[in-house]
C-alpha cells in the first residue's frame, strides 16, 4: 500500500478519478462511456506526442519542435493529397511517418554529432519548420474542400465503436510499453538519461540513444500531423501553435523527471488524459474556457512539487549551518 | 559583431530606405523591449537557470496596469503597479526554484501558463484601453530628436547590467554558480539567494518591458507579447551565452539584440514576411553554435 501511494502514476490516477468524481456528482452525463470515449479521442494527439516527448526527456533532452513538426508534416501530406487525391491512406500514413522521422533525425543528428544543447536545436528547428510551411504555401490555408474525402474520413472511421484515431493511440501506447520495458533500446533510453557516464561504460552510446529518441519523437509527431490535419480538415501555418509546451506539461504531470531517466509510458498517458479531461470538462461544468490555461499551469507546478523528492541529489553538505543557508 | 556589420551594410545596399534616421529609430522598437528582459535573462542563464515565463509576466503586469488604469490611477501609480506585478511574479518563480529545489525550466513552463492564464481569467476576450495621456510617453516618446525613450532606457540598462555582471562580486558569483553550483556553495556563495535575486531581476525587467509595451500599444490583451519567451532566449543564446550556464557576456547580448532587430527590420523593408525572418533567426541560432563545432570536427 505504501509503495502504491509513493508511485506517482498511482497518485495521478487517483487525482484523475477524484476529478472525474467531482464532475460526475454534478454532471453525471460526463462519465458516460460515450462521452469518456470522445474525451479520449480528443486527447489522442496529445497522448501520441507525449509518448515521444517522454522518451526524449528520458535521455536528458527536450524536443520543442514537435508541434512545428506536426504542422509541417500535416501541411506536406495535405499538399500531396491535393496533387494525388487518390493515394491510398496507408501510403499517406507512411509518408507522414517517414517525413516526421526525417525532421526528428535532423534534430537528433545536431544533438548527437555536433553536441549542441537540445533546447537550442529544437528552439531553432521549431521556427525553421514553421517558416518552411510558410514558404511552401505563402501563408495560404489548405481547406476542407481541397482534401479528398478518403483523406478526411480515415481518423473518424469507426472500428468496434471507436474512431481510428483512438485505436492508433491505443496501439502506440501498447507498442511503446513493450519497447520501453522489453527491448535493449528501451532500456538504453533509461540508462542514457539516468546516468550517462555509467551508460557509456556499460557500452551504450549515449549520443546515438538520444538520436533515436528524437527520431521516435519525430515519427510520432509526423503521424500525429496527418491525423490532426485530416481530423480538423484544415492545414495552415499556425496549426497546433504553442502545443509543444502542453506536451511537455503532460509529461511533467505524468511524473516524467525533466532531469532524465525517470518516466513511464503509462505516466505520460495519464498526464495527457488529465489535461484532456480538464480541457473537456470546463465547458461542461460551466467554467469559462479562459480558466483552462491557469488550471493546467497550476497542475504543472503541483505535479513538479510532488515529484521534487527524486531530484534532491546535490553536493554533500557537511555543516548543519550550510544546510540552512541553501 | 561581424554578423551585425555585414547585415547592416547588406541592408543599406538592399533598400534605400534603410539608412534613414527615423526608420532606424523605428527599428529599435523591434528589440529594445525584448533586449531589456534579455539582459536579466542572460544573467539567469549564465547561473544555470532559465525563465520561460517572462512573456506571461508581461501579460499579467500589463493586465494589472490596465485594471489599475480603469479605477483611475495615474501614470506614476501605473508604473509602480507594473513593477510590483513583475517583482511578485519573479518572486514566485524564485521561491519555487530555490525553496523547493525544482528545475527552473519546468517551474517556469508552469508559471508561464499560470500567469497568462490569470490574465485570461481577468480579461477573457476583452481588452483594457483608456490609459492616461502622459502614459504614452514610455513607449512612444522621444528623448531627443530621433532617440526614443525606450532606446535610452535600453542603453542605460545595457550599461547597468554590463557593470553588474562584469565588475561586481555579484557578477562573479553568477559565473561561479553557473560553472559549479556545489563548488560555489562551498566557497561561501549564497547560491539560492543569488538565484532568487536573479529571478526577481528577470521579473522586474519583464515589468519594465510591460510598461513600455503597454504604453506603445495603448491597450492590453491577454495575448500580449505571446511567444516572446523563446525570442528572448534566442537573443541570449545568439549573444554567445552558454545555455548550459557558466559563460556569456552582456556585450554579446547587445550585439545579438541589434542583429535580431536589424534582420527583422531590414528584411521587413524588403517586404519579406515576418515568418521567413524567423527561419533566418532559427538558422542563425543553430549555425552560430554549430559552425565552430563543425570547424573543429573537420579539422581533426
Amino acid at each position: 500500500m505504501r509503495r502504491l501511494l509513493a508511485s506517482r502514476e498511482a497518485l495521478l490516477l487517483l487525482a484523475i478519478v477524484i476529478v472525474l468524481g467531482i464532475i460526475a456528482s454534478r454532471f453525471p452525463a460526463f462519465i458516460t462511456p460515450t462521452n469518456l470515449a470522445s474525451v479520449f479521442n480528443d486527447t489522442s494527439p496529445l497522448i501520441l506526442l507525449a509518448i515521444g516527448q517522454m522518451i526524449v526527456i528520458l535521455t536528458k533532452c527536450i524536443d520543442l519542435s514537435v508541434a512545428a513538426n506536426l504542422a509541417l508534416t500535416g501541411m506536406v501530406v495535405s499538399l500531396v493529397n491535393i496533387t494525388i487525391p487518390d493515394m491510398p491512406i496507408i501510403v499517406t500514413m507512411l509518408l507522414a511517418i517517414s517525413f516526421g522521422t526525417i525532421l526528428g533525425m535532423f534534430n537528433g543528428v545536431l544533438v548527437w554529432k555536433l553536441d549542441i544543447p537540445p533546447i537550442v536545436v529544437t528552439l531553432g528547428t521549431m521556427t525553421i519548420f514553421r517558416g518552411i510551411i510558410f514558404l511552401l504555401t505563402e501563408g495560404k490555408w489548405v481547406n476542407s474542400h481541397e482534401m479528398s474525402d478518403k483523406f478526411k474520413a480515415f481518423p473518424r472511421a469507426e472500428i468496434l465503436g471507436m474512431p481510428v484515431l483512438s485505436w492508433i493511440a491505443i496501439i502506440v501506447v501498447v507498442l511503446f510499453m513493450i519497447i520501453m520495458s522489453r527491448t535493449k533500446l528501451g532500456r538504453a533510453f533509461y540508462a542514457a538519461g539516468g546516468n550517462p557516464h555509467a551508460a557509456t561504460y556499460a557500452g551504450i552510446n549515449v549520443g546515438r540513444t538520444q538520436f533515436w529518441a528524437f527520431t521516435i519523437s519525430g515519427a510520432l509527431a509526423g503521424l500525429t500531423g496527418y491525423l490532426w490535419v485530416s481530423r480538423f480538415a484544415v492545414a495552415y501555418v499556425d496549426v497546433a501553435a504553442g502545443f509543444e509546451l502542453t506536451v511537455v506539461a503532460a509529461c511533467v504531470i505524468g511524473g516524467v523527471s525533466i532531469m532524465g531517466g525517470i518516466g513511464t509510458v503509462h505516466g505520460a498517458l495519464l498526464g495527457a488524459l488529465f489535461l484532456g479531461i480538464i480541457a473537456n470538462a470546463l465547458p461542461v461544468v460551466n467554467i469559462s474556457p479562459f480558466w483552462q490555461m491557469a488550471i493546467s499551469g497550476s497542475a504543472i507546478i503541483i505535479a513538479v512539487v510532488l515529484n521534487a523528492q527524486a531530484n534532491r541529489v546535490k553536493g554533500r553538505i557537511i555543516l548543519k549551518r550550510a544546510e540552512q543557508a541553501t | 559583431m561581424l554578423v551585425a556589420i555585414t547585415i547592416f551594410v547588406a541592408n543599406s545596399f538592399a533598400s534605400p530606405y534603410f539608412l534613414n534616421a527615423w526608420n532606424l529609430s523605428d527599428a529599435t522598437f523591434n528589440f529594445t523591449e525584448k533586449a531589456m528582459i534579455a539582459f536579466a535573462m542572460a544573467l539567469l542563464i549564465i547561473s544555470g537557470e532559465i525563465d520561460l515565463s517572462v512573456a506571461s509576466i508581461i501579460a499579467l503586469a500589463s493586465t494589472a496596469m490596465g485594471a489599475a488604469a480603469q479605477v483611475g490611477i495615474g501614470t506614476e501609480g501605473l508604473i509602480i503597479v507594473g513593477l510590483i506585478a513583475g517583482l511578485l511574479c519573479g518572486a514566485t518563480n524564485g521561491v519555487l526554484v530555490t525553496r523547493f529545489g525544482l528545475p527552473s525550466i519546468v517551474v517556469t513552463i508552469g508559471t508561464m501558463s499560470l500567469f497568462r492564464g490569470i490574465s485570461f481569467i481577468i480579461l477573457g476576450d476583452q481588452a483594457y484601453r483608456g490609459y492616461p495621456q502622459d502614459f504614452a510617453y514610455f513607449g512612444q516618446g522621444y528623448f531627443w530628436w530621433v532617440i526614443s525613450f525606450e532606446f535610452v532606457l535600453f542603453s542605460i540598462l545595457a550599461v547597468v547590467y554590463g557593470i553588474i555582471l562584469h565588475m561586481t562580486n555579484f557578477g562573479r558569483a553568477v559565473y561561479a554558480i553557473g560553472n559549479n553550483p556545489t563548488g560555489a556553495l562551498f566557497s561561501g556563495i549564497r547560491v539560492n539567494r543569488v538565484k532568487f535575486v536573479l529571478f526577481l531581476l528577470t521579473g522586474l525587467m519583464s515589468g519594465v518591458a510591460a510598461i513600455c509595451l503597454t504604453s506603445r500599444l495603448g491597450s492590453t490583451r491577454p495575448s500580449i507579447a505571446f511567444g516572446w519567451e523563446l525570442e528572448i532566449v534566442t537573443m541570449v543564446v545568439l549573444g554567445g551565452v552558454n545555455i548550459l550556464g557558466g559563460s556569456g557576456s552582456i556585450p554579446g547580448v547587445i550585439i545579438a539584440a541589434f542583429v535580431m532587430g536589424l534582420v527583422t527590420f531590414g528584411l521587413g523593408l524588403l517586404n519579406v514576411p515576418g515568418i521567413v525572418m524567423s527561419i533566418v533567426i532559427g538558422a542563425l541560432l543553430i549555425s552560430v553554435i554549430a559552425l565552430p563545432r563543425l570547424w573543429s570536427v573537420w579539422r581533426t
